[in-house]
């Protein structure tokens, strides 16, 4: 709109200001092809969702041969496993919904593996914000010799792929035996370098006469961390839960390393695998049920802190 | 007894030397403003004596006791800010009651949710004291609000009730007036003032504004390039300054300049204009300084010194007249009155009127002279 306008002045040609004033709704080429590129990324990014949800109503030939389009026709079909366990053909006939979501539960422990996945995804985040909130405020709120070379530490770590030290890091943990266990799962996670940084950034916005103040008061600088700072820094601590535990959630690639046996410790993403290609061949069905009930807390999560996320990640909860 | 001293307090920020050998004596229940243009080290200083930043030299006494290297909260003082740095997320009440909390409650009774049931008794006496110090402050109806939902006032009022509660050895103030309006901050001038005289305790107040020094200390620091450059009551600094800095920031309308010389005889003379005579022998060149109160005006032609005017600020009561005089950059500024300057157009040419009696004399490095005047005589 504004560059119309200066176009217009520029211009001085009244047609030119008549187009530019016209005032309410205005069709600007620039926005819509904005908006065009946009819609078309937000449907690059929910294809992949639609056609989860979609499998995980169908029933297995109508996801082979993509027919029934989003709800599948809902007709009953024969569950070969169940007759390969000797029922009777009447009895194994079962609609695609019921079938799919009832063998996502039955076939794996999924709630077992959901309780994983919180337990593992709470500890990490908890230990991330018990060790970053204190690293977060002496580098942005303690002078001390060097604390431009550890920030520049900080962002440094920012650069170092997981990947790349996962496997001197399952090196010492199998060295220290504690691969299958929890503690694999949470270790190598709890000093969040983003959490670091994120925090450390936000920490910079908080006035410095507000920890002068709680100094006056009496407060030690622990204290000044968890009774000052923590509150104050709500939003970007939510905007960092989220991304923590998005993250631990949906990882696959670390769980899949260090627990190598114990299919209590499997973690949700682990849980898929469960209907991938055995003997049996793949079971899409419930594989993407599952995967529907995997992403579903992280969503329903996301909507309820949506505002307050977006404000953590620019940073303007305080003003 | 001085209830505060520092002495010979330096501090450099890198490179930068802030402050050079500081020393100060506050008396103990006096209103000491420490003022001075921004960067000259006034909130340093204060910060120093508060404990929040360690000076690289000299020593902090409070009540003869050395503090230097205590921390800021055992010093008992307390800290009101310009940003007022109340916590966000608790109420004015729990804002008041923290640094009772900590100063007087054991670890665990601090504890949240679980210390106020342990130590009823004694979160009943705080609160009676925070109730105690809203009262005084009349913002009773405000302690259970949350800072963002106060107005700034509002806010200053609460931070100073933060600090009140603990009975401090004496308040520091870091220009807290000056995130207000205009109006509220004359009203809370008189406010400050008042509760200054009704606590007794010793105020330290940091400004940049020269006219909240002069109006509500008892004494003040005039502070420039990290030293104290003049201490002495307002009066005092306003009308008998030691140098040219302190009559320059000292002051609003600022002091008029003028460019002078004393001759072989003593004859003090500006713009070509003789003002009188000192005893002396010493001719050098001098800077005289002339409060706009000090100048009047006269007609055209009929003075010493003759300009055109060049704006007529009014205030009401005063009629400030800015007049273009040959001879100085500045327009030379006089207090005249609403009926003396009614008639007056803008480019008008009048004269001033300069009473030399007033005059303050500075040699060429800023620093005051003083002189026996053998004569010096009212120009008209």
């Amino acid at each position: 709109m504004a560059d119309v306008g200066q176009a217009a002045f520029r211009n001085a040609a009244p047609r030119a200001v008549d187009g530019a004033s016209s005032g309410g709704f205005r069709f600007s080429t620039r926005e819509a092809i904005k908006h065009a590129v946009l819609i078309l990324g937000a449907l690059i990014v929910l294809l992949p969702f639609y056609v989860m949800v979609s499998y995980s109503f169908k029933a297995p030939h109508e996801i082979m041969q993509n027919t029934g389009g989003f709800f599948g026709a809902q007709e009953l079909f024969r569950d070969d496993f169940c007759i390969k366990l000797g029922n009777a053909e009447e009895d194994c006939m079962v609609r695609p919904l019921n079938y799919n979501y009832t063998t996502a539960f039955e076939k794996a422990p999924l709630i077992r593996y959901l309780a994983n996945g919180v337990i593992v995804t709470v500890s990490i985040f908890l230990i991330q914000v018990l060790v970053a909130l204190p690293c977060a405020y002496a580098l942005a709120k303690l002078r001390f010799w060097g604390r431009e070379a550890v920030f520049g530490l900080v962002l440094f770590c920012l650069l170092i792929p997981v990947h790349a030290i996962a496997l001197p890091l399952y090196i010492m943990l199998a060295q220290l035996g504690l691969t299958n266990s929890y503690a694999a799962l949470i270790i190598p996670w709890t000093i969040s370098v983003f959490g670091i940084f994120l925090m450390r950034q936000f920490f910079m916005t908080v006035p410095d006469d507000l920890i002068d103040a709680a100094r006056m008061d009496g407060m030690s600088e622990y204290s000044i961390v968890w009774n000052v700072m923590l509150p104050t820094a709500i939003p970007a601590l939510l905007a960092f839960g989220i991304f923590s535990v998005v993250a631990h959630w949906n990882d696959y690639f670390w769980p899949r390393i260090v627990i190598t046996g114990n299919r209590d410790l499997f973690t949700p993403p682990l849980g898929l695998r469960e209907f991938k290609g055995d003997a049996d061949g793949d079971n899409f069905g419930p594989m993407m049920a599952t995967a529907c009930i995997i992403v579903t807390p992280l969503i329903v999560a996301f909507l309820l802190a949506q505002r307050r996320f977006i404000e953590g990640i620019t940073l303007s909860g305080m003003k | 007894m001085s209830a505060i001293a520092l002495e010979g307090i330096e501090k450099s920020f890198g490179a930068t030397r802030v402050l050079g050998g500081v020393d100060l004596d506050i008396r103990a229940g006096e209103f000491l403003t420490l003022v001075g243009p921004s960067g000259c080290g006034k909130s340093t200083l204060l910060r120093i004596l508060a404990g929040l930043e360690a000076p690289d030299r000299g020593r902090v006494l409070i009540g003869g006791a050395e503090v230097t290297g205590l921390r800021a909260a055992a010093r008992n003082l307390a800290m009101v800010f310009q940003s007022y740095a109340l916590y966000p997320h608790l109420t004015v009440a729990e804002n008041m009651m923290t640094p009772l909390k900590l100063r007087d409650l054991p670890r665990a009774a601090r504890l949240p949710v679980l210390g106020p049931l342990l130590a009823r008794d004694r979160y009943r006496a705080l609160r009676a004291e925070v109730d105690r110090t809203a009262r005084i402050l009349k913002i009773e109806p405000l302690l259970d609000r949350k800072p963002g939902q106060l107005s700034g006032g509002q806010r200053q009022r609460a931070a100073l009730g933060r600090a009140m509660v603990r009975n401090p050895v004496a308040f520091l103030m870091d220009e807290p007036l000056s995130n207000l309006d205009a109006a509220l901050r004359v009203h809370m001038r008189a406010e400050l003032s008042e509760l200054h005289r009704r606590l007794g305790t010793t105020f330290v107040y940091v400004t940049h504004d020269q006219a909240e020094a002069l109006t509500m200390s008892d004494r003040m620091a005039v502070m420039q390039d990290g030293a104290i450059l003049q201490t002495g009551a307002p009066e005092e600094v306003y009308a008998d300054p030691d140098s040219l800095d302190v009559a320059r920031f000292v002051g609003s309308p600022a002091i008029n300049i003028l460019p002078g010389r004393i001759d072989g005889t003593g004859g003090l003379g500006a713009l070509g204009t003789a003002l009188g005579r000192f005893r002396t022998t010493d001719a050098q060149k001098v800077a005289i300084g002339l409060r706009p109160e000090h100048l009047s005006l006269a007609p055209a032609g009929a003075s010493g010194f003759e300009g055109a005017v060049r704006h007529r600020e009014n205030l009401g009561a005063d009629v400030f007249l800015h007049v273009d005089v040959e001879g100085i950059d500045r327009p030379v500024v006089l207090r005249t009155t609403p009926t003396e300057t009614r008639d007056l157009a803008i480019g008008a040419a009048v004269g001033i009127d300069a009473d030399a009696r007033a005059a303050l004399v500075f040699d060429e490095t800023g620093r005051r002279l003083r002189f026996e005047a053998a004569e010096l005589v009212r120009i008209a």
